[in-house]
């Protein structure tokens, strides 16, 4: 049985011999190299693009703006349509493309680039939750954008309130309620490989190359915009080399296909790191939070007011605060809960998908709080979390799925680990949080598995793999239901025209709904055999097993699938094909359009220790426990957990971005934002998982791969409130904001 | 502007080439000899993406000027694996441990490691850790990546590449062969 082992991973052996392709290696004859023209303000009303100087060079074969595309200017978004294809009349945030132009290399690309004339008025910019609030705050979007919407003459894009139980009565239970406001800055997803998009004429359609996790719905917006059938573009996805949430949506790919089918050549664009800074981010909160407790610490309450600081399109973002907040209250009993999320569109770079998809932002601010709750009222953390836990089973959101795991189990284990119960050494400080995330709520997966003559497989799944390690996934399931060793399965991927729709990658579904796709194209290649095996045998098909990789007959007898296949096939040969399909079906009046397919649950408990004297944290143990359901792969299983872990602590105590007053952004780039290196990690970093086969995926799994990142800065915040008694309410944990903390000086915001 | 004409030895073999003489390494082994194996991030030597190694010390390939490189020994990741395509007891242990997830950054990983272990053979784990600061990996496979080095460091020198090759899960020489017939 391949599941449940480490295999190599599928696609391994060509990222570590340099032979993956990804977009900016693929080779394209004939190509034009882009270069994005910006104008260095937040906002700014565009009079003129002139791009003859540019012209005048020769090799610049275009300077293309927003006059080059048909009016109005198409506009696409997963949410709402608002984006144009390039700005519009308006610089809306700082990077915001004005125009794009094209030449035969890149350095001329780039001196073109730089001899774009960009005429413009800066206008005044809102780049904070206050500004863009404030009575008289300019609009970011154009109003009629949204008809008919009460709120379109605010920077409010939407305003999402969940409610249950009754709070007015809750409150006057509460023997003690806690309150506090809880910060979570602008980071960004700085996946190593940058953006890159390329598109080229192809036949009567076009083809488009992007990094994409979501080929199908990129295929829709390019459908869309250039107003062809679905089956005339074709998108190409080579495995992203990182996408975290922030390649899920399109961003420039619609302005390539424009460009290619103006100039009839291929274009490509490479983003540098900094301008995939200012393609994609996470949206940054305000969050308050008040729960009212009893004496011995049950929950009776939890009443949130969130503010996300969206970009100047929504992209997906709405739907991160939309989703993030849903299950804001936690993985809690709470008899009464009001949730107001509001997500606020500002002067800055459009966020969107960010591992964690909007929830890391409230289990900030919600188990921040709780922490603090503990202390006031003298009952332990780790107790605490336990007395109001929901046990499986338990509708702890009314109308959405049960607690689908032993959740407790997966905190014992993290304080089991980390030696809750015993003296904290010297020095040092220990925190506990707990963290969970609502997974897909709607879903849609299609795989074609071939049964090749000589019992090797072809699995056929659009998921992307950006790194979870999909094709390794697909190929150990199918290895093991056909007989194959998971050498001889293929798993193709990233062609719409190959490949059979899939909706996203996102949400860490493709395990399981993906995976149940391809299982269940690997039944109906089992039910083919089984025929094939009562036909040869001269028994009842209905007596015939096919199961994980035999064939049993009524006798006892076992047969190879092989044997089966080669028989059955007979002298023409050919192979076996399956169709699998996996749906989780949309429920319109449920507020997310779905309920959960699963939950992600984390419990993370760490130690560390606060140089008093320049507030530096070191992390010395980091503990995290995942509930996966059933580990598919353990080794992948692994890399997901400590390497979301890790990518917790970049938020947690180093990154965010540093804007100026006119709105831009001042750390754009490697040097000055800083992401976790080798000497940044845990000095012990132990990562433990719960499998309980609970999960509605194969062989019992469930998603896993945002969990642990999800609780990772209140643990850590609880720790350093543990050692050296202070409390930050604002991420990052900068050693300046520590020492600010520990002398008593107040601590600076990261966005004026 | 005029092209200058270099010589070097890039992954065994001597390579005379033209560059632009404001290209950097990076640009020349990407576009000018289509190795594609060396990555472009960062551009301002901080992630380590486009490490490559010059006469034995790693370098990131952004920083140096492709002028700079005439008469010198290059590899690059497209180097690592033997003539018969075989792997190196690094790039084996990398794919054992798991350490290659989206592997944007691996090649690069791959080199600083690999100029690591030339210069100190049996590294301790601060020593690779510091060993592969300047190499950003965002999947944060941190854990993995210095496993993989830790296990290419204990493999017995001229030790069979593939050495770590784990048993197939299924015996593959036990599978009949397949009996079509002819057409």
């Amino acid at each position: 049985m391949s599941v449940g082992t480490s295999p190599r991973r599928g696609g391994g052996r060509e990222r570590v011999t340099g032979a993956q392709h990804y977009v900016a290696d693929v080779p394209i004859a004939d190509t034009l190299h882009v270069k994005l023209v910006t104008f260095d303000h937040a906002r700014a009303r565009i009079r003129s693009i002139d791009g003859s100087a540019a012209l005048a060079l020769p090799g610049v074969r275009a300077v293309f703006s927003a006059a080059d595309l048909p009016s109005p200017v198409p506009r696409f978004g997963p949410q709402l349509r608002d984006r144009p294809v390039i700005a519009d009349g308006e610089v809306k945030y700082h990077g915001d493309p004005v125009a794009a132009v094209a030449a035969e290399t890149k350095d001329l690309a780039e001196a073109g680039a730089a001899l774009v004339r960009v005429d413009a008025e800066p206008l005044p910019a809102v780049t904070s939750i206050g500004a863009c609030l404030a009575p008289d705050a300019p609009l970011v979007q154009d109003p009629s954008l949204r008809p008919d919407d009460p709120l379109a003459g605010t920077n409010v894009l939407r305003e999402h309130r969940y409610a249950w139980g009754d709070l007015a009565a809750a409150e006057t239970e509460a023997e003690c309620v806690v309150e506090g406001t809880y910060a979570f800055p602008m980071v960004t997803q700085f996946a190593i490989e940058p953006h890159a998009f390329a598109a080229a004429p192809d036949g009567d359609g076009i083809v488009v190359w992007s990094a994409i996790q979501h080929p199908n719905w990129l295929q829709r917006v390019i459908a869309s915009v250039l107003d062809l059938p679905l089956s005339k573009v074709r998108i190409l996805a080579p495995d992203p080399g990182g996408a975290f949430g922030g390649k899920q949506h399109a961003k420039y790919e619609p302005l390539l296909a424009f460009m290619a089918l103006r100039l009839q050549r291929p274009v490509r664009l490479v983003l540098s790191l900094e301008e995939s800074f200012q393609a994609v981010r996470r949206g940054a909160s305000e969050i308050r939070f008040r729960t009212g407790f009893r004496r011995d610490g049950t929950i009776v309450f939890r009443d949130i007011e969130a503010s996300y600081l969206i970009g100047a399109y929504a992209d997906i973002a709405d739907r991160t605060v939309a989703k993030g907040s849903y299950t804001s209250a936690g993985p809690y009993r709470v008899p009464a809960c009001r949730i107001v999320a509001r997500s606020v569109l500002s002067n800055t770079v459009p966020s969107t998908a960010f591992r964690g998809f909007g929830n890391p932002q409230q289990i900030w601010a919600g188990e921040s709080n709780l922490d603090e709750a503990a202390r006031q009222l003298g009952i332990d953390p780790l107790e605490i979390r336990l007395r109001n836990l929901a046990p499986a089973g338990h509708p702890f959101i009314p109308g959405d799925t049960p607690a689908d795991g032993d959740w407790a189990e997966s905190l014992r284990r993290a304080a089991a680990r980390i030696g809750w119960d015993e003296p904290v050494p010297d020095g040092r400080g220990r925190g506990i949080a707990v963290g969970l995330k609502s997974g897909p709520t709607t879903g849609l997966s299609y795989s074609t598995v071939r049964l090749l003559a000589d019992g090797s497989v072809v699995v056929y799944a659009g998921t992307s793999d950006m790194g979870q390690g999909a094709r390794t996934i697909f190929a150990q399931i199918a290895a093991g239901e056909l007989g194959a060793p998971v050498e001889w399965v293929t798993v193709v991927m990233g062609d719409t025209a190959v490949v059979p729709y899939d909706q996203q990658t996102s949400a860490s579904r493709s395990s399981v709904l993906m995976g149940n796709a391809v299982l269940n194209a690997c039944r109906e290649i089992q039910r083919r055999l089984a025929g094939m095996a009562a036909r040869l045998e001269d028994v009842a098909e209905a007596d015939v097993v096919v199961d994980r990789g035999e064939v049993r007959l009524p006798d006892e007898r076992v047969l190879s699938i092989r044997d089966v296949l080669v028989r059955g096939l007979g002298r023409l040969g050919g192979e076996i094909i399956g169709v699998g399909e996996f749906r989780k079906e949309a429920e319109p009046d449920h507020p997310l359009g779905g309920t959960a397919a699963f939950y992600e649950f984390n419990a993370t408990a760490v130690e560390v220790s606060v140089d008093r004297e320049t507030g530096d944290l070191t992390v010395h143990r980091h503990v995290t426990v995942s509930d996966v359901g059933r580990a598919l792969n353990p080794s992948q299983v692994r890399g997901q957990d400590e390497g979301a872990a890790v990518m917790g602590l970049g938020h947690t105590l180093m990154e965010h971005y540093l804007l100026d007053d006119d709105g831009r952004i001042r750390n754009l780039g490697a040097i000055d934002y800083r992401i976790p290196t080798s000497m940044d990690l845990p000095k012990a970093m132990e990562s433990e998982i719960v499998e309980n086969g609970d999960g509605p995926g194969p062989y019992g799994a469930k998603g896993m791969s945002e969990g642990a990142l999800l609780c990772v800065a209140p643990a850590v915040a609880a720790a350093v409130r543990n050692a050296v008694g202070v409390d930050i309410r604002e991420l990052p944990l900068t050693p300046e904001r520590v020492w600010r903390a520990l002398n008593g000086l107040p601590i600076e915001a990261s966005t004026p | 502007m005029t092209q200058l004409e270099l010589t070097a030895t890039v992954n065994g073999r001597q390579r005379t080439f033209a560059v632009e003489p404001h290209h950097t390494l990076l640009e020349s082994l990407r576009d000018d000899l289509g190795l594609t194996g060396t990555k472009e991030c960062c551009l301002v030597g901080e992630c380590g993406a486009c490490t490559v190694i010059v006469d034995g010390r790693s370098v990131d390939a952004c920083l140096m000027l492709a002028a700079e490189a005439d008469g010198t020994t290059i590899e690059t990741v497209e180097g690592l694996a033997g003539p018969a395509a075989e792997l190196s007891a690094l790039q084996a242990a990398f794919l054992d441990t798991g350490a290659a997830q989206c592997g944007f950054c691996i090649p690069g990983q791959l080199m600083s490691a690999h100029a690591l272990l030339a210069e100190t053979p049996h590294p301790s784990r601060a020593e690779i850790e510091e060993g592969l600061a300047g190499n950003l990996c965002r999947c944060a496979g941190y854990e993995q990546i210095i496993e993989a080095v830790q296990r290419a460091a204990e493999a017995p020198a001229g030790a069979p590449a593939r050495a770590h090759l784990p048993e197939p899960s299924v015996d593959v020489a036990a599978v009949p062969d397949a009996k079509l017939a002819p057409q």
